[in-house]
């Protein structure tokens, strides 16, 4: 190419004009695509989680009476980008007889980094497949070289008439010390 | 900072790199004519912009492909806006390139040395032309899809290798996943990649060989930073206005039904610019497509190719200024001749506002409540009434029934009713029609079937004016409240149940005999069997029974005129007979009643 391009001596006033307008006109010219790609972007802010109200997971007889959790798939409708889903599976928990007549329902995501914790086959301890965090049957960390900063999540639940048991199903922020719901 | 550029630029030469780029020399001043390449490379920003957080929504499917354009359109925050400077930014391109290559031939810029540069942007235009095809079908709406169906249908007729070409394109032998697939792929992967290598060699060779100064004595010499930039930068802002404003006169980009292999779509045409090509078509008789679509197109291009070569003789340019002209006015003529044979086109337009129509309802129905099902948009618009049953009325009701006078799409039926206008079917204004003993024997209720000369027809015109006594006359109104009630209308349940005395004098005047209804009709099991059964007369069960089988012994026997027994002989199946009563009773979602509650 021609080494003769090199900056221009003349009038430096003018210049300075046309280089503030040439600023301004592309700048305006951009505004337009760059905002509304940048309102595109962030939409996903102003979504929330779906209704997150009780929904029934199973039936009391259901759950062994020696207090071993079992897992269970918990259905709920649910709005995924523009698909409407209707009962559909959304997650799953482990329920455990405390009582005759009383339950605890865990989370099956690990608080530690959201890995799907497993129960132990003896039946005696919940244990994380990605990172080694080990939890006692009612949740609470059992080893304490465990990398888990929390107790697996305990999710509300009740005993409604005719022994059906209802879950508020919700996740909650992982790597943190306290219980912190994502909406 | 001063010493950490200066490490930047011993490292990358930016300074060398900058000042070349900014301070090349313009002879004879910037001008406003120079602008046209800047605002291409500009829109070709804008659209790589734009088209990258376009794909960050986007799904390449066929269950979600419309949806999620939806969504980007209607949900996302600025979605509308985005896809819309996309979509009028491709035809704003398209023009902007046309002008750049008119002016590049008018000032003869292609002549030696810069010949290559010239296929460049050949090159290019093509590109650009086939970032619109593929751009079209991505929406999977009816338009795109049938317009692609065209284009690549045109690609199967390609000689000995044409039904290869056409699979691969699509993906396999039909429209679907993979036909998405591929074209999202071509649009956004391999064709901008091809068309970046190709601008950054037309801007190399432009550099090379300069600027095509036409007039160096215009203005003193000056550079491209700022007086050239100056103007290119308003250009610029002039091309996104133009957009602008395109977006907003034309209420943004469009979104039709989504794609249905299955719905006719008279209404099916290409982008504006690819118009004279579809019109060109319509001149090949079966047989010569290949000689309109490929061999004189091909032959044209190459012509247009060799510009540049035929160019260096004196009577070449004018040979290419004639050239350009007469491809300018057969373009122009073509388009003109498609729009004028469009808009004195019956069916197309009427195939147009159907399409509109539809385009519509499938968004109502998509920001209902209910959302669009996993099943898709398309199976969310084929179970909805609204759509559908006039569409089956049309078909498979109108040969002897009218709808509001029409065939239920709005035409007139093709032959005189022989049959009940079943408009408003069990609503009040029905019922009080067939007991208007000037209506009951008129086409619109008993007037053109066997029963015109029936009992009903007989009672209504003489039997209450005559035999009734005034104790008898006066519970017809409430008879006819009670009648109606029967048909269990959704629309009229606020009223019904505001007025539920009326009905319930109705109800004790037919069920104690006072009025002479179950001398003919059996009615929660008192009666005469005469007539049909009146329980539910013109609720959903009672007219799906009578779409089932109008033979029925308790519906109108072996005194049925005609009517095809649609259930039993298996005519339609139960979801489109469900479709027909849903829509005669104005049974679908509406909007607004959505937002009242």
């Amino acid at each position: 190419m021609s080494d003769e391009n090199r900056k221009p001596d003349g009038a430096p006033r003018r210049n300075f004009l046309a280089a503030m307008g040439a600023v301004i006109a592309g700048g305006l010219a951009g505004v337009a695509p760059v905002l509304a790609g940048v309102a595109t972007l962030l939409d996903p802010l102003r979504r929330t989680r779906d209704d997150q109200s009780m929904v029934m997971v199973t039936k009391l007889p259901v759950l062994p009476a020696d207090g071993v959790p079992k897992k269970f798939t918990v259905s709920a409708d649910r709005v995924d980008g523009w698909t409407t889903y209707q009962n559909t599976p959304v997650g799953a928990v482990y329920l455990r007889r405390t009582e005759e007549n009383e339950l605890s329902c865990l989370s099956v995501v690990c608080p530690h980094a959201g890995c799907f914790v497993n129960l132990a086959p003896s039946g005696d301890f919940f244990t994380c497949p990605c990172h080694r965090s080990r939890f006692a049957l009612d949740g609470s960390i059992a080893d304490p070289a465990s990398p888990s900063p929390r107790a697996m999540d305990e999710l509300e639940c009740e005993i409604r008439d005719d022994g059906e048991v209802w879950v508020r199903y919700q996740s909650f922020q992982a790597g943190q010390e306290h219980k912190v719901p994502i909406v | 900072m001063k010493s950490m550029l200066d490490w930047l630029d011993s490292r990358t030469g930016y300074r060398g790199l900058l000042s070349e780029t900014l301070y090349e020399r313009i002879p004879g001043g910037a001008r406003w004519r120079y602008v046209w390449g800047s605002t291409l490379t500009f829109a070709l920003g804008v659209q790589f912009l734009t088209g990258l957080i376009l794909w960050a929504a986007y799904s390449a499917n066929a269950q979600g492909a419309w949806e999620s354009v939806y969504y980007i359109q209607y949900e996302m925050w600025g979605g509308w806006l985005l896809r819309g400077i996309h979509h009028y930014m491709a035809q704003v391109t398209v023009v902007l390139l046309l002008l750049h290559l008119m002016q590049v031939v008018i000032d003869g810029a292609y002549r030696a040395p810069r010949e290559v540069n010239f296929w460049f942007g050949l090159g290019l235009l093509g590109l650009v032309l086939a970032l619109s095809l593929t751009g079209y079908l991505l929406p999977w709406d009816q338009k795109g899809y049938w317009a692609t169906k065209v284009a690549t249908s045109i690609a199967a007729i390609t000689p000995v290798v044409g039904p290869q070409v056409q699979k691969l394109m699509i993906g396999g032998p039909e429209y679907g996943h993979l036909t998405l697939t591929r074209f999202f792929a071509l649009h956004a992967g391999i064709i901008p990649a091809a068309i970046v290598l190709l601008i950054v060699g037309h801007i190399y060779l432009f550099r090379r060989h300069g600027i095509t100064v036409k007039d160096p004595d215009h203005a003193p010499e000056t550079t491209f930073w700022p007086d050239q930039i100056f103007r290119d930068a308003v250009a610029m802002l002039a091309v996104m206005a133009t957009v602008l404003i395109l977006i907003f006169a034309m209420g943004g980009a469009h979104l039709g039904a989504p794609a249905s292999p299955t719905e006719p779509y008279a209404a099916a045409r290409p982008e504006w610019y690819f118009m004279f090509l579809f019109q060109w078509l319509k001149y090949f008789p079966a047989g010569w497509e290949v000689v309109g679509a490929m061999i004189i197109p091909g032959m044209i291009v190459t012509v247009v190719a060799l510009m540049p070569i035929l160019g260096n003789w004196k009577l070449g340019h004018r040979f290419n200024l004639g050239l350009m002209a007469s491809l300018i006015m057969g373009v122009g003529l073509l388009t003109f001749l498609a729009y004028a044979q469009d808009g004195s086109d019956e069916d197309f337009l009427m195939a147009k506002e159907q399409a509109e129509q539809e385009a519509h309802r499938v968004q109502e129905l998509a920001s209902a409540p209910t959302g669009i099902p996993p099943t898709g948009a398309l199976e969310m618009l084929r179970n909805d009434p609204l759509t559908q049953g006039p569409k089956l009325f049309s078909s498979n009701c109108a040969s002897c029934h009218t709808y509001n006078g029409h065939d239920g799409l709005g035409q007139p039926p093709a032959e005189d009713p022989s049959a009940a206008d079943l408009h408003g079917f069990g609503s009040r204004e029905w019922v009080a029609g067939l007991f208007d003993p000037e209506r009951v024997n008129t086409p619109e209720y008993f007037g053109a079937t066997d029963f015109r000369n029936g009992e009903m027809v007989r009672f209504v015109q003489r039997g209450i004016p005559n035999a009734w006594t005034d104790e008898q006359r006066a519970e017809l109104e409430y008879v006819m409240d009670w009648l109606s009630a029967e048909a269990n209308l959704s629309r009229q349940q606020d009223m019904e149940q505001a007025e539920a005395a009326r009905i319930e004098r109705g109800r004790d005047a037919v069920m104690s005999g006072v009025v002479n209804c179950t001398d003919c009709h059996v009615i929660n099991g008192i009666g005469e069997s005469e007539g049909p059964v009146l329980t539910g007369w013109a609720s959903r069960e009672w007219m799906l029974a009578m779409l089932h089988n109008p033979a029925h012994p308790t519906l109108y026997g072996e005194d049925n005129d005609r009517m095809p027994a649609f259930g039993a002989d298996e005519i339609l199946t139960e979801r489109d007979m469900g479709m027909i009563v849903d829509w005669i009773r104005e049974d679908w979602y509406r909007a607004t009643e959505s937002q009242d509650q």
